[in-house]
């Protein structure tokens, strides 16, 4: 087990940089999910850290060890990482078994001893008695567990997994899900989780790692993530957030605030410190709105009505800024139809910090 | 940390310093000697070389040669090769495999056994038309020997080139383009004419370069066809003057096979550009286009196609074994006459002959075994490395290959001419000259599969191993030959099936008692012992077609187009 620190790591490619100044530090036993839309960087990040790829600058160390920086690299043999592969990359001409063992047989360790490793190693992913089959013979998720199993057995001190879920069904990656949860809770190995699937991360991880165009956008944990975002990505790629203009009215009193949105006062969560300003963001859920016809609000138009079986998915238009869409949840029996005028109300958002804003 | 960080590296350096040990020994010292002997004969700059070889009247006869049948052949080639192309790949012909196999063949038999088997087929002794006694009378000259004859040949041997180029090209030509024409009111010749040939230029381009590169390169046919008729090309020029005066006109032998080098590269750059002229690009990719329907053409399509293949591979090649059982020189073949002592006498008793096929086999098995064991390296430098000048090394492999053999010949010659400084050990006239030259003229026949093979393979499956602690050289032998050995060895057939009818380089570098097949089978033609030539031909062809049974069987691990007799 050790602990993961990234110090100002950037990676530049040909004319691009993948990874900008990231820092990130990851705590002894910690599960980091890496979260972020495609061409993010999250990937690069991986390659960094298992060592496929080099720092431009900054520094990796594991554990107390510099492993990347100024001074080389060490090669990714020697890292003592296991890595799942999105696409499981198992050695088609070997067994199972020998697919699993290859750790030790390169260490060379004792046969006998290798042997019983295979063998717990298979009990511990449920693929007891598979160990003579081919991989092409496995399903998908018994190679993925075959995969699990292989990076387990060298006990490493990391382990990263990129993507694992991808491309498994959904009933697969619920069960998988579970079985990645007791397996980080049994071994207590810190774990570097890549994944574009905000639900993925957020059932796993202890902490979330959000990433955008090579920077890192915010690193929380997922509770904080979804109710306090840092900025307008993380406000708006986490959960589809809203995002609508407001001006603070008056300053921070018991972590909320006064601020004025679509015309309508109203008192949200803050950081602490904040003051009036103008030109200010507030992120609401879809949860923080509804319906209400006589009371404070701003009327608008409804856009557009979805029906997704239970409820409908309604998007509004405030007639005050025409170009916002807003979007809720609206129980069976829908009210509303398209085209039709409605007033709603905002019950609590989350003031965006002002760029720039210590964190 | 810095000792863990520097350990890293160090396997991987290794590699690459052998692998650039391994192309510089092969391909660039031999380019450069080469060049050197024209620029600076004997040491000292000076253009004596060059103004002896343009003085020299037979230099430009047989530079036009050479033109002639190279520009003759590469438009045979084209014509039938794009035309056999287009039928088998955009109509609904039946039989697609068989035909793609039996038209691919004569590529794989050597270019002096195709030269063989047709003149026993036109010969005024040829057994054959003896069966319908409408062979000449003796000494009527076989009306293969001229120009004609020798443009002939070179289309049919590199008609199959052309075509598994074009097949490629076709194959990818995407279906919304033809049939965007066709919803546009084209009937499927104005297609053909104005879309497909078209966006298939390149293709064409590229073929049409590499049958004029073979075709200028090519040394059995115009030997076979055209020495008897005094009609020399460069090749055979070469040929002829270094059977006649030895290592002392090595020097003047340079300079011709630098002329044929650059006559080749300008076969190349003329394609290149004329394809840069316009823009092909294909960019979507999607399924290929239906089958156009031949309808009531059908069977008379099928049965040209057939008649083709017939006139191309059957008759040649039955031609050839007629004559490997006829007694003698004229005589008929009849069930009295007909007798296996040819095979006889080049298997046991001719001496030459004999160690002929020990020094093929050895020599190409033991081309085939060292190219596929330095293929997986450079492959994995080239296709996985992440340096570029190691690009350059892929360049470097080609270059022998690409240039006529008969180049490659002269450089090692030259090179070896003396013994090797500091060792003292002497290569030449020794059968490890021609060893050498098979190395470095083969190695791409190998590279090229071994590197499409890393392609198709899934990086990851290394990631994996490496960070399961195996350096570079364990990942080499338990994770990375296993997956890239198919392709490798494939390559390495295909070395051995190229390399043991060889004659092309063996002509030149070969000494008493470091005989190859080739060499044998030329000197019995040469003697007049047409027979005992056609049955040494008749058991390579054997052993060549046994090979690509046995290589069938590595299909399924393989990537397309690495067997071109595939399909």
């Amino acid at each position: 087990m050790a602990r993961l620190s990234l110090d100002n790591v950037t990676k530049s490619f040909a004319n691009f940089d993948a990874v900008k100044d990231v820092s990130i530090d990851v705590g002894d036993g910690e599960f980091l999910a890496v979260l972020g839309p495609s061409g993010c960087g999250k990937t690069t990040l991986l390659r960094l850290v298992a060592g496929f790829e080099k720092v431009t600058s900054g520094e990796i160390r594991i554990g107390s060890e510099v492993v990347s920086g100024k001074g080389g690299s060490v090669a990714p043999e020697k890292r003592r990482v296991g890595i799942v592969f999105q696409n499981y990359a198992l050695w088609p001409h070997m067994t199972v078994a020998e697919n699993i063992g290859y750790s030790l047989k390169v260490a060379k360790l004792d046969k006998a001893v290798a042997r019983r490793k295979v063998e717990d190693a298979l009990a511990l992913v449920n693929l007891q008695g598979l160990g003579e089959r081919r991989p092409a013979n496995l399903s998908g998720g018994q190679r993925q567990r075959v995969a699990l199993a292989r990076c387990l057995v060298a006990a490493p001190s990391l382990v990263l997994f990129d993507e694992p879920l991808a491309n498994l069904d959904v009933h697969l990656r619920a069960s998988m899900e579970d079985e990645f949860a007791s397996f980080h809770k049994r071994t207590g190995t810190t774990i570097v989780y890549i994944t574009h699937d905000q639900a993925e991360a957020m059932a796993l991880a202890d902490r979330i790692a959000v990433m955008d165009g090579g920077r890192l956008a915010q690193l929380a944990t997922p509770r904080e993530l979804y109710h306090e975002p840092a900025n307008e990505m993380v406000a708006s790629f986490i959960s589809q957030g809203i995002l609508l203009p407001a001006d603070v009215l008056s300053a921070e009193e018991r972590g909320h605030c006064k601020v004025r949105v679509l015309g309508a006062e109203l008192i949200v969560r803050c950081r602490p410190g904040e003051r009036p300003r103008t030109g200010a963001k507030v992120c609401c859920r879809s949860a923080d709105l509804d319906v209400s016809p006589d009371g404070p609000g701003f009327d608008g138009l409804v856009k557009r009505v979805i029906y997704q079986g239970g409820s409908a998915r309604i998007e509004f238009t405030p007639s005050t800024n025409p170009d916002l869409t807003l979007h809720f949840e609206q129980p069976d029996p829908v009210a509303l139809e398209s085209g039709a005028q409605a007033r709603l109300r905002i019950r609590s958002g989350w003031l965006i910090p002002a760029a720039g804003a210590a964190s | 940390m810095s000792t863990r960080i520097r350990e890293s590296r160090g396997q991987e350096m290794v590699l690459t310093a052998a692998v650039a040990i391994v192309i510089a020994l092969l391909s660039l010292l031999p380019m450069l000697r080469l060049i050197k002997e024209i620029v600076a004969p004997g040491g000292t700059l000076s253009t004596v070389a060059i103004k002896a070889g343009l003085a020299s009247p037979a230099t430009w006869i047989a530079t036009w040669h050479t033109l002639v049948v190279g520009i003759g052949g590469t438009l045979l080639a084209v014509l039938s090769g794009t035309l056999v192309a287009v039928l088998v790949t955009l109509t609904d012909i039946r039989a697609r495999s068989a035909m793609v196999l039996c038209y691919v063949m004569p590529l794989m038999i050597a270019p002096q056994v195709t030269a063989l088997a047709w003149l026993q087929l036109f010969g005024p002794a040829s057994p054959f038309l003896k069966l319908f006694g409408a062979a000449p009378p003796l000494g009527t000259r076989n009306p293969l020997y001229s120009t004609s004859g020798i443009i002939l040949l070179l289309g049919v041997q590199y008609g199959p080139l052309v075509f598994l180029l074009v097949r490629a090209g076709l194959r990818k030509l995407p279906r919304e383009l033809v049939e965007a024409a066709r919803a546009g009111g084209a009937g499927w010749f104005t297609v053909l004419v104005t879309i497909v040939l078209p966006l298939m230029t390149p293709s064409i381009m590229a073929a049409a370069a590499l049958a004029f590169v073979s075709c200028v390169g090519n040394f059995g046919i115009p030997a076979f066809l055209g020495i008897p008729a005094n009609y020399l090309v460069l090749p055979t020029l070469i040929y002829q003057k270094l059977a006649g005066g030895g290592p002392a006109v090595l020097g003047e032998t340079a300079f011709l096979s630098v002329l044929i080098g650059i006559i080749a590269m300008a076969g190349i750059l003329t394609q290149e550009i004329m394809s840069r002229r316009r823009d092909y690009r294909i960019s979507s990719t999607s399924l290929p286009a239906e089958p156009y329907e031949l309808g009531r053409w059908r069977p008379a399509v099928h049965a040209g196609m057939w008649l083709l293949i017939i006139v191309v591979l059957v008759l040649p090649l039955f031609g050839l074994v007629l004559t490997s059982l006829v007694p003698g020189y004229g005589i008929a073949l009849t069930a009295k006459t007909a007798t296996l002592d040819n095979y006889r006498f080049v298997l046991f008793e001719h001496d030459a002959a004999s160690r002929a096929f020990f020094n093929s086999f050895w020599l190409s098995i033991a081309a085939a075994f060292f190219a596929v064991l330095v293929a997986v390296p450079i492959g994995y430098l080239i296709a996985w490395g992440k340096q570029r000048w190691v690009r350059l090394l892929n360049l470097s492999v080609e270059l022998p290959y690409a240039l006529p053999g008969v180049v490659l010949a002269i450089a090692s010659l030259l090179m070896f001419l003396r013994p090797i400084p500091l060792t003292g050990i002497q290569l030449y006239n020794t059968v490890w000259i021609i060893l050498y030259a098979y190395l470095a003229r083969f190695l791409v026949l190998a590279l090229r599969p071994t590197i499409s093979g890393y392609h198709q393979i899934d990086r990851a499956l290394e990631e994996a191993a490496q960070v399961a602690g195996a350096g570079l050289f364990t990942r080499m032998r338990t994770i990375i030959f296993p997956l890239v050995a198919p392709a490798a060895i494939a390559g390495g057939l295909l070395i051995f099936m190229t390399a043991l009818s060889e004659l092309t380089v063996s002509a030149l570098l070969w000494s008493s008692g470091s005989e190859t097949i080739g060499v044998v089978m030329f000197s019995f033609e040469q003697g007049g012992d047409s027979n005992y030539a056609a049955a040494m031909s008749v058991i390579t062809v054997a052993v060549t077609f046994l090979l690509m049974l046995v290589t069938n069987l590595l299909a399924p691990y393989l990537p397309t187009g690495v067997l071109p007799w595939r399909d």
